[in-house]
């Protein structure tokens, strides 16, 4: 049991007995994360991602060939959900996608107060505006500064990757992956891309670092990277720790629900040794 | 029946006739804080009119590199420390029984409630998508894994806790004796609550920047600063008692007799000692958290100095001033002090949620003048009803009852 559905189930211990019995009659099914293995060797920074990604999310379609994007390090913003940015590494000129990692325990969702931020059951990390209030809590908690804020307009969204979550529901591919013309993009099941990730090192030993970027990065990502280069020369922040987001909050949520019924019990006692005369409670008043 | 009913709707028509009268202004309307307030606050509705129109970009310079800004930094994170005394002060009176700031402890409670009513109440200015606030009160959906979820239910009970310590004084102000009595009597469990929610709040606001970890610079980082912010909280708070009640002091001095007036120079000098022994146990604390984390080599740098700046400058001294003011017993000093804590209290909120927040990124974020327009609005907005309830309700004047109420006789024999 995870902490997100255990804090759930520990705020509902109320309804425990109905749930579990609910649960127990539930056939088991077997759940994977989904994710994309990034093989940035293969990138050729041809952008079509960049081109699919917005016109499969209504997002304004970038002019890849005349707009000469790559020249500059680009971040991803609010109407663009992916980029492919150049970089002058040791071993020469390196595409790199960047886009959300849909991180297994994403600490966008964690600190999102409205599940507006929603780890999907399938691996998608989506955002929902029905629920969303825009309190940006969600950007300051990324460590990868992925969802972007609309600061213009009345009505503004968080902007970020969705992983094309509506597509895998109807049995497709995310958009990106589906247009990348050399393969550097994979889609399939985390357990199954990693696989493919160790044999193609384990199979080039020489082209690529003996890393994969995602599979501890803060606790596991969704997306995993494969690199001819330390991750360090193509934008990658690797001081970000293997721990899940979500437990840097895990002792102060535990300690919450301690104060919320110990505090009120020594108060009241601290309350009644101060009494040493009746008449104060009697007498006390605003 | 019939007699009680029409007894009461003329009692409705009284009170509403009172209430219609308390309505108009009570006093000069050309004095120098309205003269400055007014165009400040109409130029604030103005930019929240834009706001809201036209989105947080129009009139903030908030960024996708700093989310947070003076909104949240100064009238939300910083406000609710300074707004901290309420609950320390209610915790001393009612639970402890310590009768000596019993005179103050109505106008406390009321700066508490307004100051959580407009400073918490701030974060709507600042929400993009204000409307579904009531999401996570509602259930769409209830983020219980969310620091946020439970910051924000404990502001909203606690606003709830305050509006009830205080409601006796309305009660009062409307002649409900009855009421008043019940009122008053669900005070202590109003107290205890609100004493346990503002703990838990206070570190929860601390508690929001714990998944924060690569943005906010080593020397600010600790997974201890829901403690600090809760420690920091309790003398914030009575630092800014010390310094509300010298200008309301001052300022109401005419609701005050002259019993009252040599009690208060008592009670400043009491807080001033409750001010100096928690600072010093947040000092200890940040030595204690810099030695254990071997900080050494980060203070020889730019933020090394701006973080002594704020632990030396503005933590140590001003607890060693609080020390002087308290054993010379002066007041002058003790003033000095309790605004110099405020500043460093506002230093480390601000280097949390802002200045220290991102530091490694080359952009920089500084408040436009439209966002420091809105902060003084809130501000002003707050001293407006403050003022509109201090002139009209019993909250610093004495007798708290209705004149054949006789509690306070026994209480004051005793």
């Amino acid at each position: 049991m995870d902490r997100r559905s255990f804090l759930k189930f520990s705020a509902a211990t109320g309804m425990a007995l109905a749930t579990s019995e609910a649960q127990a009659t539930e056939p088991a099914q077997p759940e994977e994360f989904v994710g994309v293995l990034v093989d940035t060797t293969r990138c050729i920074g041809c952008r079509s991602c960049e081109r699919a990604c917005s016109v499969a999310n209504n997002l304004p379609v970038p002019d890849v060939e005349k707009d000469g994007a790559l020249a500059q390090v680009r971040d991803t913003s609010d109407h663009q959900w992916t980029v492919v940015n150049r970089f002058e590494t040791s071993k020469g000129e390196v595409f790199v996608k960047k886009q959300c990692l849909h991180c297994w325990q994403p600490a966008c969702g964690a600190a999102c107060l409205t599940n507006a931020m929603y780890k999907t059951r399938t691996g998608p990390v989506i955002w929902r505006p029905g629920k969303c209030m825009g309190c940006r809590f969600c950007m300051v908690s990324c460590p990868f500064d992925v969802p972007k804020f609309e600061y213009s307009g009345w009505n503004p969204k968080i902007q970020k990757c969705s992983m094309c979550a509506e597509r895998l529901e109807q049995g497709k591919k995310p958009a990106c992956v589906e247009a990348c013309p050399t393969d550097a993009l994979m889609f399939s099941s985390k357990r199954q891309l990693m696989e493919v990730a160790r044999v193609r090192i384990y199979n080039h030993p020489e082209r690529y670092v003996h890393k994969i970027y995602g599979e501890y990065e803060v606790g596991g990502t969704g997306w995993l990277y494969l690199s001819a280069v330390p991750f360090e020369e193509i934008g990658f922040r690797t001081d970000l720790g293997t721990t899940p987001y979500p437990e840097y909050t895990r002792n102060f949520l535990y300690g919450v629900p301690l104060g919320l019924f110990g505090l009120p019990a020594l108060l009241v006692g601290l309350s009644l040794l101060a009494q040493n005369d009746k008449s104060r409670l009697e007498g006390s008043e605003s | 029946m019939i007699p009680s009913a029409t007894q009461s709707s003329s009692g409705v028509r009284r009170v509403l006739r009172f209430l219609l009268a308390e309505m108009r202004p009570k006093g000069p309307l050309m004095t120098p804080f309205n003269m400055i307030s007014i165009p400040v606050i109409l130029l604030g509705i103005g930019i929240l009119t834009v706001r809201f129109i036209y989105g947080l970009g129009s009139v903030t310079n908030l960024s996708q590199s700093y989310p947070w800004g003076l909104w949240i930094g100064f009238d939300v994170v910083t406000g609710v420390a300074f707004a901290g005394g309420a609950y320390v002060l209610t915790f001393a009176v009612y639970v402890m029984g310590v009768e000596k700031y019993h005179p103050i402890v109505r106008a406390t409670v009321l700066n508490g409630l307004l100051a959580y009513v407009f400073y918490a109440g701030a974060l709507v200015l600042d929400l993009g998508r204000p409307w579904n606030v009531i999401n996570p009160i509602i259930g769409n959906s209830f983020g219980y894994n969310s620091v946020l979820f439970q910051v924000a239910w404990s502001f909203l009970l606690y606003m709830l806790a305050e509006a009830l310590e205080f409601s006796p004084a309305v009660a009062e102000w409307l002649g409900l004796k009855r009421l008043r009595n019940f009122l008053r009597s669900l005070t202590l469990g109003a107290v205890i609550i609100g004493v346990t929610l503002s703990t838990l709040h206070q570190a929860g606001l601390g508690a929001l920047f714990l998944m924060a970890k690569p943005k906010i610079h080593p020397l600010w980082y600790t997974e201890f600063i829901p403690v600090l912010f809760t420690v920091s909280s309790i003398y914030a708070g009575l630092s800014m008692l010390i310094v509300e009640g010298s200008i309301s002091h001052r300022v109401f001095s005419d609701q005050l007799d002259a019993s009252k007036h040599h009690q208060h120079n008592e009670i400043l000098l009491g807080l001033g000692k409750g001010v100096a022994i928690t600072m010093f146990a947040y000092y200890f604390f940040k030595v204690l958290l810099f030695l254990h984390d071997r900080q050494w080599h980060l203070l020889a740098s730019g933020w090394g100095a701006w973080y002594l700046v704020e632990v030396l400058g503005c933590v140590l001294v001003p607890c060693v001033m609080f020390i002087s003011a308290v054993r010379t017993r002066s007041l002058g000093l003790l003033r000095v002090a309790a605004v110099w804590a405020l500043v460093g209290i506002l230093l480390n909120r601000l280097n949390i949620s802002v200045i220290a927040f991102n530091w490694q990124l080359p952009v920089r974020y500084y408040p436009s003048w439209q966002e420091i327009i809105v902060t003084l609005t809130v501000a002003f907005t707050e001293i407006w009803v403050f003022r509109w309830i201090v002139v009209r309700m019993p909250v610093m004047r004495e007798p708290h009852e209705l004149p054949h109420a006789a509690p306070s006789v026994v209480r004051a024999t005793v």
